[in-house]
């Protein structure tokens, strides 16, 4: 039993760092109709920034996440400026190649600068705290309560202010939100910065318990991809539900059938849906 | 020709084509109407397949084609236009129109890579067919034309020949004159009676009001999906409930 | 200079290739080079299959690397493990090409679009993991090694550079050849069909489904007969060949050469392969020449090297003949149109 909740608590750990990852991909996806290959990428450089601002520059782990977070919010509008929206209406392949030239790039120059090596950043908090028989090192608290935080927080602004309105009108009927008069870029910008920034602040709460190297983005980037196409493309719910989904799968397909092939599980369950519904599975209707 | 019985089609609750049942009869022009988003487009949809009907039965010949897919409807002898038709950009409108007739052909791969007889005979009459209705439409001098310079009122005319080259028997026009000038309204009018001529049935979405009296044989009005009313120009243009359903959105006459 | 457009890119010019190529390996006495170009050929067979599918199919496959490491795992396997020779084990990698990508095909293509693409990355990604942690079939992340090579029989000695740079560019003029036939024929307009619209290929009565299912298979049995060849030349393989980059590679060669075009392929790949060893440095860090690379060119040249002059060709054909065709035109619609205009309305 302890043992099970002890995987329980690991996947809840997973699925509210591929949440947050997978929220930005659905809000960009909601806004520009693009799969958004590029934000693995964003994720990673996330990580190294954490990384650099407390191993080169000895700052504080807080200060490290914040930095990341403002630098690949930036990063995430410039690629919007430069690259999707001189883009917005070529032919549909298009943007995702360009996508696919950002990833590449980014990749890169981490590459060039830090090397292919995993690196780890230390976790400011390494106590372990003891439950029952239960085990909780007070990193993955910290993921899921930030995460989870960090949700509520996007669900306020959402909800509350005005442009956090209009993002979510846009996502839903992006023909209906220029006839009332949105101002779609600076949407679309705002859209942008958030996504980097969910993908960066998840790296940073990720990275103490994983390491950091140049590829780290592919498999989150990938089952980011599987959530939303389980909760549905542009659907911010989805993406929260969809990223449990995939954490629990993991985490307890990790530990009962195989941990050689965890990764996988998340793929099979992709194959499986779609070709039962090509559609996702909480779509409503076909556009 | 075509016999509609008891057409819904429902997106979730709502029902964006309503219980509709119309015949359109062999040889004439048909054309719905309808304020905006009276589910006009829904109900050619459906017609053509693009989407499967909710309930309701689409007899076209004698077969129900409700369920059936777009290819194997189009195979059956309906085509159909759509408000904008893509065009492959970087070829030449005769080279265009030459896909066109390709459902009528039978080579497979085999033949392409022994270029079997059978091939060649394929790609012949296809091209035959693509020079025929592009005279058709009136458009034989710029067959060797790039897409990409075309007006578009010429690219309405491509459309339908694109649509004829597939030997439709019925024909449906999405707005074919939308977006054009009153002159090439004429135009195209005369097409689509040339069209009739030959023997084949057209039945068309437009929201040009004049030019729909002018040319329709029968008329259907839809209005939030349901069949408000239906008759010649003359019966349509006085029903108190087609007037009713404009007011307010535009001018039946206008 | 329409001329000079039109010798570039006709069959003139694809003969001098040819000849180019055939005797490349008699000028140059660097075997090295040899090698290179007898790699980027190889490639470039790859990418003939991924411009089938994406180019003229318009479904962009990013599994396509996937299927050719898929093609020399085969011949690896099969040749090591099991003692094949190496030309049965080729064929094999054909044929299991075409049996695997049926069955993803007809999975993955029900999917429009970006579904399609997200789930080929998946796809890409499950044939990485598979080769990667099923070391009792694939040896794992060791790789396989001493791989056999393509039997000469006695003829000739297919581990020598010279002939084995021969028989790769008769596999790739194969390649070519066929795909001109493909593009040229009825085939290929129902796939570039497909590519303009879903809906307009279908209300042509065509079927989806069969003809991109067809093209996804032409497409993979070329990557996997690539790889193939791949795993005969290079002898050694391992789980890196199934990496995305490898993908990601082949997209840029069909972009810079241009997509959906008979040459483009192989420019792109010559081109970019060449530059590459030009900077040897590049090698390891391409990609951050190739990233702003294939984003400036979606951007800027989306029709790459081949399409470019193509389109420039077109337009200066458009502009010789406009006055002409206008007075034609008045003499055509005019007549009829008045007279059934007249006996509609009197009818």
């Amino acid at each position: 039993m302890d043992l099970f909740l002890q995987q329980v608590l690991n996947g809840l750990t997973l699925g509210s760092i591929y949440g947050l990852v997978a929220l930005g991909l659905t809000l960009v996806y909601g806004i520009l109709h693009v799969p958004n290959f590029a934000h693995g990428a964003l994720y990673m450089v996330g990580a190294y920034v954490c990384y650099f601002t407390m191993a080169d520059l000895g700052l504080n782990y807080w200060v490290a996440i914040a930095a990341a977070a403002v630098v690949v919010a930036a990063m995430s509008v410039i690629c919007e400026r430069l690259v999707f929206h001189p883009l917005r209406h070529a032919p549909p392949i298009h943007d995702k190649i360009a996508a696919i030239g950002i990833l590449l790039f980014l990749e890169a120059v981490v590459q060039m600068y830090w090397g292919a090596d995993f690196r780890r950043i230390a976790s400011p908090y390494n106590q372990i705290l003891q439950l029952g028989g239960l085990t909780l090192p007070a990193q993955r608290l910290l993921i899921i309560v930030g995460a989870f935080s960090l949700m509520g927080a996007l669900h306020l602004y959402l909800k509350k202010t005005m442009t956090g309105a209009t993002i979510v009108a846009m996502a839903q009927n992006r023909e209906g939100a220029f006839l009332v008069g949105i101002d779609a870029n600076r949407v679309a910008m705002m859209t942008f910065a958030i996504a980097g920034a969910l993908a960066a602040v998840a790296a940073g709460l990720f990275a103490p318990i994983n390491l950091v190297y140049p590829a780290m983005g592919h498999l989150v980037l990938l089952k980011a991809f599987v959530i939303i196409i389980l909760g549905g493309m542009g659907s911010i719910p989805g993406a929260i539900i969809g990223g449990l989904i995939i954490g629990f799968s993991e985490a307890l397909g990790g530990f009962y059938l195989s941990s050689t092939y965890k990764d996988v599980i998340a793929f099979v369950l992709l194959v499986v849906i779609l070709s039962i519904k090509p559609t996702g599975l909480f779509t409503k209707g076909v556009r | 020709m075509l016999s509609i019985r008891n057409l819904t089609k429902r997106f979730g609750g709502l029902a964006a084509v309503n219980d509709v049942s119309v015949e359109f009869g062999a040889n004439q022009i048909n054309a719905i109407i309808g304020p905006n988003g009276a589910g006009k487009t829904t109900f050619f949809n459906l017609v053509a397949g693009a989407m499967p009907p909710t309930e309701g039965v689409i007899e076209y010949k004698g077969q129900d084609l409700a369920g059936k897919s777009p290819d194997s409807i189009a195979r059956l002898g309906v085509a159909r236009t759509f408000q904008t038709t893509m065009l492959f950009e970087e070829s030449t409108v005769l080279d265009n129109l030459i896909v066109g007739h390709r459902l009528r052909t039978e080579s497979r791969l085999w033949d392409v890579l022994i270029n079997s007889k059978r091939l060649k005979a394929d790609e012949k009459r296809c091209r035959e067919k693509a020079a025929e209705t592009l005279e058709f439409v009136g458009l034989s001098h710029i067959g060797h034309r790039y897409i990409a310079d075309t007006s578009q009122e010429e690219r309405k005319r491509i459309a339908f020949a694109l649509a004829l080259a597939t030997d439709p028997e019925l024909v449906l026009l999405d707005e074919p004159a939308g977006g054009v000038n009153p002159e090439e309204t004429d135009g195209l009018v005369d097409l689509i009676h040339k069209m009739v001529d030959h023997g084949i049935t057209v039945c068309l979405i437009e929201h040009k009001m004049d030019m729909i009296m002018r040319i329709a044989d029968k008329i259907i009005v839809l209005d939030h999906g349901e069949k408000i009313s239906e008759g010649t120009p003359e019966q349509v243009k006085n029903d108190p409930v087609v007037i009713e359903a404009y007011l307010g959105k535009e001018d039946a006459e206008a | 200079m329409n001329r000079a457009i039109d010798f570039l890119l006709g069959s003139t010019m694809r003969w001098l290739l040819l000849a180019l190529a055939v005797i490349f390996p008699l000028v140059t006495d660097n075997e090295y080079h040899i090698y290179v170009m007898a790699l980027a050929f190889i490639w470039a067979i790859a990418v003939y299959g991924m411009n089938i599918i994406t180019g003229y199919c318009g479904q962009l496959n990013l599994a396509h690397g996937g299927f050719f490491a898929i093609g020399a795992y085969v011949v690896a396997i099969l040749t090591v493990d099991h003692g094949w020779p190496f030309w049965p084990a080729f064929l094999a990698a054909g044929l299991f090409g075409a049996v695997f990508g049926f069955v993803v095909g007809i999975v993955s293509l029900r999917l429009k679009e970006h579904y399609f693409a997200i789930f080929t990355l998946c796809v890409g990604y499950i044939i990485y993991l598979m080769i990667d942690k099923w070391e009792a079939l694939t040896h794992g992340s060791l790789g396989i090694i001493n791989i056999a090579p393509p039997e000469g029989f006695g003829l000739v000695d297919f581990t020598q550079t010279i002939p084995f740079y021969y028989l790769v560019l008769a596999f790739l003029a194969l390649a070519i050849w066929l795909t001109r036939r493909i593009s040229e024929s009825l085939l290929g307009r129902t796939f570039r069909a497909i590519r303009i619209s879903d809906d307009l290929a279908q209300s042509l009565g065509i079927n989806l489904m069969r003809n991109k299912v067809l093209a996804f298979v032409i497409s993979t049995v070329y990557a996997a007969a690539a790889g193939g060849l791949y795993a005969g030349v290079v002898r050694f393989i391992g789980p890196e060949e199934a990496n995305f980059i490898h993908t990601f590679d082949m997209i840029a060669y069909l972009l810079v050469g241009g997509i959906g075009t008979l040459m483009g392929p192989l420019l792109g790949t010559l081109v970019i392969t060449w530059l590459t060893q030009a900077v040897q440095s590049l090698e390891e860090y391409r990609m951050i020449v190739f990233g702003p690379m294939l984003v400036l060119l979606v951007i800027f040249f989306p029709r790459g090297i081949v399409g470019t002059f193509l389109g420039w060709r077109g337009r200066r054909m458009a502009r010789q003949a406009p006055r002409k065709t206008r007075e034609s035109r008045v003499e055509q619609s005019d007549p009829h149109g008045a007279d059934s205009k007249e006996a509609r309305n009197n009818a």
